[in-house]
């Protein structure tokens, strides 16, 4: 028996949401199951391709629904790729799903030779990923994945922050005629946006305008950037946020606006330090000559410390509260 | 082609090979020619591709997993009129998208191979998309005996088996050696055919020159519904005197002096052959 999954929102977080007006979604990993189903309904073309990996990526109705649009590899994950992007390469519009901790590790490299450089629209769904998994351990948390796939050609990057994010993924990358990695969490998401919104892979979402610092944030952080800024605002420092689902490309226009518009900037991410969206942002400022007080919060380059993913995220300051104290920290220095 | 037109075929790509492979100074002289004789059965017996139908989506689907015997492939490709000839002069040039391995800039080309244990399950994917598709397509990869150490080569023999991909061809180039020295010593991977049975294939052992058995073997239908495994026995080498059966031949480039002599062997074997006829 697993512990009980601790919150990831303290009560003033959790208040602070209400005051919002937030409503409590889904995992961004049902929202991304739905969305598949739907999608393959539609289009017989769409195949999901799982390593034992239906049932954690909620994709069992999935394979009920359409049992002839569903390939299961068993727990074979180079092979899961390499069968994913030979389905690809004869029309199918495939999608492999795994979690992401061995997908992007075990068959990095059929990621990128099969996928990316032989060029076939194939997308890879990291599920349960960055800290997910929480106690189960570093086997099983995808920290290195951002960093691992940015540095291949050829791979649109997309880390959803809520259930609206992950559908608008799964329809851009249904459609993408090049690869895309996308990954979901498993925890239940925050709504961050008005159904209108304007979702474009590789554009920023301006989540909230502040010029005294700015948090770019993606995946499951984005509604700690979000708390952390209503709460900053109690005390008078207004924080932008932006949505950066995209990790690659970057928005480098929204990032450099954060940069020359900001007093200070913060990247907030559920993967290492090294090489995943903070670094991005900040090569990006650098080599534009921006240089604000600026700090990476994620995962520090230590042995994860054991617990759920709501211990990790507290552990780190990936919250409210957390992400508060570096603004405010960074700011007086 | 009559068989005997292919064999005579055999001996202007095994030249233009090594041809290619001195102008470009790197190569992979020994296994390119080894599969020489199978490649040529396939691009000219077998596949339903041409330079013309290349983008039809029923082709037949040829997938190289050992790579790195790019040349012999190019040669084929070329004397098929993918692409002209003369492209040959730039392999391993800067800026010539012939590099060393095979990619989809290269016209008749259906996926970047080069890293080992990637082709089987490339193709698996491909065939079962041909099964959703009711489409009558066959595919085939071309395996090397270092490549099958690869684990990825193994949960591929699963799968093919359990999906019953009876439009999947695995043929292996047998060899017997690799970069190192005979496979047996590098890493034993026999019986083979036991192996492969046991994963649930149908296992045809050949004569990977011999062009009846190798039009026999990539023909037949699978009478069992299973994925069909072909040995190819094959001389890596094959056809040069000096370079069968030797190791440092895996990636040995020719001198001028032994390209001259591999040029005449090749020359005198054809009208040896010619004779013959």
């Amino acid at each position: 028996m697993s512990a009980p999954a601790p919150s990831l929102f303290t009560p003033a977080a959790k208040a602070t949401a209400e005051k919002l007006g937030l409503k409590m979604g889904r995992a961004n990993l049902e929202e991304f199951a739905a969305t598949l189903e739907e999608l393959a309904k539609a289009n017989p073309n769409i195949v999901a391709v799982t390593s034992d990996s239906r049932g954690s990526g909620k994709l069992a109705p999935f394979g009920k629904a359409l049992p002839g649009q569903i390939v299961e590899v068993g727990i074979a994950e180079q092979n899961l790729v390499g069968i994913t992007a030979g389905l690809a390469a004869c029309g199918k519009k495939s999608f492999g799903v795994s979690p992401s901790c061995f997908l992007t590790a075990r068959s990095l490299e059929q990621i990128k030779n099969d996928v990316c450089y032989s060029d076939v629209p194939a997308v890879l769904v990291g599920i349960s990923s960055g800290t997910s998994y929480g106690a189960l351990g570093t086997t099983h948390h995808s920290l290195h994945d951002l960093a691992v796939l940015r540095a291949i050609n050829n791979l649109t990057i997309i880390v959803p922050a809520d259930n609206f994010e992950s559908r608008q993924a799964i329809l851009a990358a249904a459609k993408a005629t090049k690869p895309v990695f996308v990954r979901f969490g498993k925890a239940a998401m925050y709504g961050l946006h008005k159904p209108d919104t304007k979702f474009e892979a590789g554009k920023a979402i301006t989540l909230r305008e502040g010029d005294d610092v700015a948090f770019i944030a993606n995946g499951e952080t984005v509604i700690h950037a979000v708390l952390a800024a209503a709460h900053l605002a109690e005390r008078g420092i207004q924080a932008r946020v932006l949505s950066v689902h995209t990790v690659k490309p970057l928005d480098t226009e929204a990032v450099l606006n954060a940069g020359r518009e900001c007093r200070a900037v913060i990247t907030v991410e559920e993967h290492m330090v090294h090489g995943g969206l903070g670094e991005a942002v900040a090569s990006a400022l650098l080599h534009a000559g921006v240089c604000k007080p600026f700090r990476i919060v994620g995962i520090p380059d230590e042995e994860t410390v054991p617990g759920a993913q709501a211990d990790i995220f507290r552990h780190y300051g990936i919250t409210m509260e957390g992400l508060s104290d570096t603004a405010t920290k960074l700011l007086n220095k | 082609m009559t068989d005997h037109e292919l064999q005579l075929k055999s001996f202007a790509l095994r030249r233009a090979m090594l041809n290619l492979i001195v102008g470009a100074g790197a190569g992979h002289t020994g296994g390119g020619l080894s599969c020489m004789d199978i490649l040529n059965v396939l691009y000219n017996r077998i596949l339903n591709v041409s330079p013309q139908t290349f983008g039809d989506p029923h082709r037949d689907r040829y997938v190289q997993s050992k790579g790195h015997c790019v040349e012999a492939l190019y040669a084929v490709l070329a004397d098929r009129g993918f692409f002209p000839a003369s492209d040959l002069a730039t392999v391993c040039h800067y800026q010539s998208h012939y590099v060393g391995h095979p990619t989809r800039h290269i016209p008749g080309v259906e996926m970047n191979t080069g890293a080992l244990g990637h082709g089987l399950p490339i193709c698996i994917g491909m065939a079962l998309a041909a099964k959703m598709d009711a489409a009558s397509y066959r595919v085939f990869t071309l395996l090397g005996d270092g490549e099958l150490a690869e684990g990825s080569n193994w949960e591929a023999g699963l799968a093919a088996a359990h999906y019953r991909l009876d439009n999947l061809a695995a043929i292996l180039d047998h060899n017997t050696l690799q970069i190192s020295g005979h496979t047996r010593d590098v890493m034993s991977n026999e019986p083979l055919d036991e192996k492969w049975r046991a994963f649930g294939w149908e296992v045809r052992s050949i004569n990977g020159h011999d062009y009846a058995e190798l039009t026999e073997a990539l023909t037949a239908p699978s009478e069992s519904g299973k994925p069909v495994f072909i040995i190819a026995n094959t001389v890596k080498g094959k056809g040069v005197s000096f370079m069968e059966n030797v190791a440092k031949w895996h990636h040995g480039v020719p001198s001028d002096a032994e390209l001259k002599q591999a040029l005449a062997e090749l020359d005198a074997s054809e009208a040896a052959l010619k004779e013959a006829k």
